[in-house]
């Protein structure tokens, strides 16, 4: 516990000396969230020497091995160095599917050689990814993917088409479920590979959502050549890779609201302003009983993730309990803006105004929609603990 | 961390865990309320616990307890939930000896802290005087008398206080210059001129008491703190008393949650094991995940007291509000999950649903909570 001390003591000093006062500030538009890669354009010079700043203290990657860009940090450090930035309200320095998604899973399948290309280009922001899971017929029935991947000798071919890839226009890079052999059950015969967007054949296509935004695309592959040296893991088992990375997914989800809690006021603040108080007490006491609630659940379930994350040994995953995480918190995060859209009440509604910021919250509130369909709906979260936790018949 | 158990407390749940399922299973309950048994609860019990350091597990150890803590406790009241073991627990261990140990005399504290870890001696809160909780709304008033106090009022929900060697009293001494009243702790003798007490046999078949004060003459150093202060001793006895509470919830509500589980992986209908049912698979998997933040706040609690933290009231307000909440999840949907036979005295189940509902009650339920937390964060 002292030695955390006088980590944490370190950080704070590092964190003060280093991080520029515009990186301090609230994050008012989606421009502020820094997700690198080749094409990306610093919004601010504070931005650019932030995740340069971050980066070189391996800090973008904490627990990372310093030789791939991390700075081998245990949780618990990596914890306290969130910590001190969440004190400042620092910014993420680097946000990116690199860093949840593709670091944990290259660090326990890769080879040398595959950690050593692709990890330090994802901590210093230099390489963006996108993820290529689902498809067009299969979305919770992840395993019975279909695009194919043919073993062409020295390099595969990549035909076929996914969906939901998020942000695959703006994206370096894919790591990608194929079906390398679809000659015994689903979840065999799957393979996950990696691949240049810009390689011949790769046509990312955005979708238009609800919200009016298009974080999503559909991505068309016709006769893309991948090489072989970018086969992670065995051929024809990727799903154990497959299975691993999205635990990571569901643990990122799950705990993604805490984080964008805290840089949003209060639903009762928020409540507070727009209704006003009668007699200490919000005027819509209904409504107040929804928000004490709500508000005592996120405090349990903040509470759950501290404890969850102290358990998990240094390193290793939740297993199924990730699918508890991700189902309670994104079902959590999808009461708190349905609340926030009952207290705001008209002003909420605005789409197009300087005031609303453009609909801000009304395109949040509706993006909240994906949360519990998005890395596996909640009924298949709920699928998973009734089999792997409860241990079900036939679940 | 705080939210994960160290190694003096993982043994400690492991001894609570054998200690109850041994001597104080269900079965023993159903005994004690089939017998009619006289007090409620086994004396012989009791005295085992003492023997295991149970009994002054928040007493000092100048005064013969073990003082493991607050974690501590709630871990053995996490046991005795899920076991529905009666005993004196909360009202001797948890709410008595908090408050002698913050506020009493040195007198008080050798005369009874002692015997409070040895088992010998059942210590009373006598605070609610309605039917809901409402600590800021005592009308039980002790005025000056000679050197003494007179004591009048009724109270209700006095857990234990049919077997009470003595009661601790809340009662109003005066007002402040600006019109609120102030409150004082009492120790009181039960045996003293002008108390008159009945046993209140509750649902859950454990014990309560309506102890009604005529004109009762106590002495002056029946007083514990000073006088008018008995605001901020009050304040901890009912933080350790809620977070105690919310561990036993979390024990039961666990362990219905538990038992419903079992039952639908051997229950068949429809030529099916009924647990193979994604209606009933998804309500378990749901119960899982409000159980898994029950926890959470439970040790949240635990720890924030063990840590004397600011806002300890804050913290065990949401953790009663939370545990009232989820264990009754846990009874509602274990009846409804065992179907019929969830609906009779042969199964366990509904014994479950009635102690939670007890303890749901016992300081204040979620609605009361709820509204606490909204006024603490001004709305």
């Amino acid at each position: 516990m002292t030695d955390l001390k006088a980590f944490s003591l370190e950080v704070r000093t590092w964190l003060e000396d280093n991080c520029p006062d515009e990186m301090r500030q609230p994050i008012t538009s989606d421009k502020d969230i820094c997700w690198g890669g080749r094409e990306w354009e610093f919004q601010s010079t504070a931005q650019k020497v932030w995740m340069h700043l971050m980066a070189e203290k391996g800090w973008t990657v904490p627990t990372w091995p310093v030789e791939y860009g991390g700075a081998g940090l245990s949780r618990a450090e990596e914890m306290v160095i969130k910590k001190e930035m969440k004190r400042i309200g620092a910014r993420s320095p680097l946000d990116s599917f690199g860093i949840w998604m593709l670091g944990p899973a290259l660090l326990k399948f890769g080879t040398e050689d595959q950690k050593k290309e692709h990890l330090p280009p994802v901590a210093r922001g230099e390489i963006r990814w996108c993820q290529g899971y689902s498809e067009p017929a299969a979305g919770s029935d992840l395993a019975s993917l279909a695009t194919k991947c043919e073993d062409m000798g020295d390099h595969f071919v990549v035909n076929g088409q996914k969906v939901w890839t998020s942000y695959a226009d703006k994206a370096d890079w894919i790591f990608c479920l194929v079906r390398t052999d679809n000659t015994g059950k689903k979840h065999h015969g799957i393979s996950f590979v990696l691949f240049d967007m810009k390689t011949d054949g790769v046509e990312p296509k955005p979708i238009k959502l609800i919200s009016g935004r298009s974080p999503f695309c559909e991505t068309f592959f016709k006769d893309v050549r991948v090489e072989k040296k970018n086969l992670v893991g065995v051929q024809d088992k990727g799903w154990d890779v497959a299975k691993y990375l999205l635990t990571h997914e569901r643990e990122m989800i799950g705990g993604q609201h805490e984080v964008a809690g805290s840089l949003t006021r209060p639903l009762h603040e928020l409540a507070a302003t727009v209704l006003g108080l009668d007699d200490g007490k919000l005027s819509d006491t209904i409504l107040r009983s929804k928000i004490a609630e709500t508000e005592i659940d996120e405090w349990a379930f903040s509470m759950t993730l501290t404890r969850k994350l102290a358990e998990a040994k240094a390193g290793s995953s939740l297993g199924a309990d990730s699918s508890m995480l991700k189902y309670y918190g994104t079902e959590l995060n999808k009461r708190k803006y349905e609340l926030m859209m009952d207290a705001t009440g008209h002003d909420g509604l605005e789409w197009e105004s300087d005031r609303s910021s453009d609909g801000k919250l009304a395109r949040t509130w509706l993006r909240t929609k994906g949360n519990s369909i998005e890395g596996g709906t909640s009924e298949v979260q709920l699928n998973i603990i009734s089999k792997h936790i409860l241990q079900l018949p036939g679940a | 961390m705080g939210l994960v158990l160290n190694e003096d407390e993982s043994l400690l749940q492991d001894a609570a865990e054998g200690f109850f399922a041994d001597k104080a299973p269900i079965k023993e309950l159903r005994n004690l309320r089939d017998n009619r048994d006289e007090i409620g609860f086994s004396q012989a019990l009791w005295k085992e616990m003492a023997e295991m350091g149970f009994t002054g597990v928040l007493v000092e150890e100048e005064y013969g307890g073990v003082d493991m803590g607050f974690m501590a406790s709630g871990i053995i009241a996490e046991q005795m939930g899920r076991n529905l073991s009666a005993s004196p627990f909360l009202s001797t261990s948890i709410l008595a000896a908090t408050a002698i140990r913050e506020g009493g005399s040195d007198d008080q504290k050798s005369n009874w802290l002692p015997k409070i870890a040895s088992g010998d001696a059942i210590i009373a809160l006598a605070l609610d005087e309605r039917a809901k909780h409402n600590p800021d709304n005592i009308t039980t008033t002790a005025e000056r008398s000679g050197n003494g106090f007179r004591l009048n009022g009724s109270k209700a929900m006095v857990v234990d206080g049919h077997v009470a060697d003595a009661f601790i009293v809340a009662a109003k001494t005066g007002s402040q210059e600006d019109g609120t009243e102030v409150t004082s702790l009492f120790l009181v003798d039960p045996n003293t001129n002008g108390i008159s007490t009945e046993r209140t046999i509750m649902l859950d078949s454990r014990n309560s008491a309506r102890v009604d004060f005529n004109e009762v003459e106590i002495s002056g150093d029946a007083l514990i703190g000073n006088i008018d202060d008995g605001e901020h001793i009050l304040r901890k006895v009912l933080n350790a008393g809620r977070a105690a509470v919310s561990a036993e919830l979390l024990g039961a509500g666990s362990q219905a949650f538990e038992s419903t589980v079992a039952y639908i992986k051997e229950r068949k209908q429809f030529g099916k094991i009924i647990g193979e049912f994604q209606a009933l698979q998804h309500r378990a998997s749901h119960l899982y995940s409000e159980i898994e933040n029950a926890r959470s706040a439970v040790m949240a609690a635990l720890t924030a007291l063990d840590k004397n933290d600011d806002n300890s009231e804050g913290i065990c307000a949401m953790t009663k509000a939370k545990l009232g909440s989820v264990a009754k999840l846990a009874s509602q949907e274990g009846v409804q999950m065992h179907g019929g036979v969830g609906m009779t005295d042969e199964y366990d189940i509904g014994l479950f649903m009635k102690r939670i509902r007890v303890l749901q009650e016992l300081f204040g339920d979620a609605s009361y909570h709820m509204n606490k937390v909204a006024l603490s964060n001004e709305y």
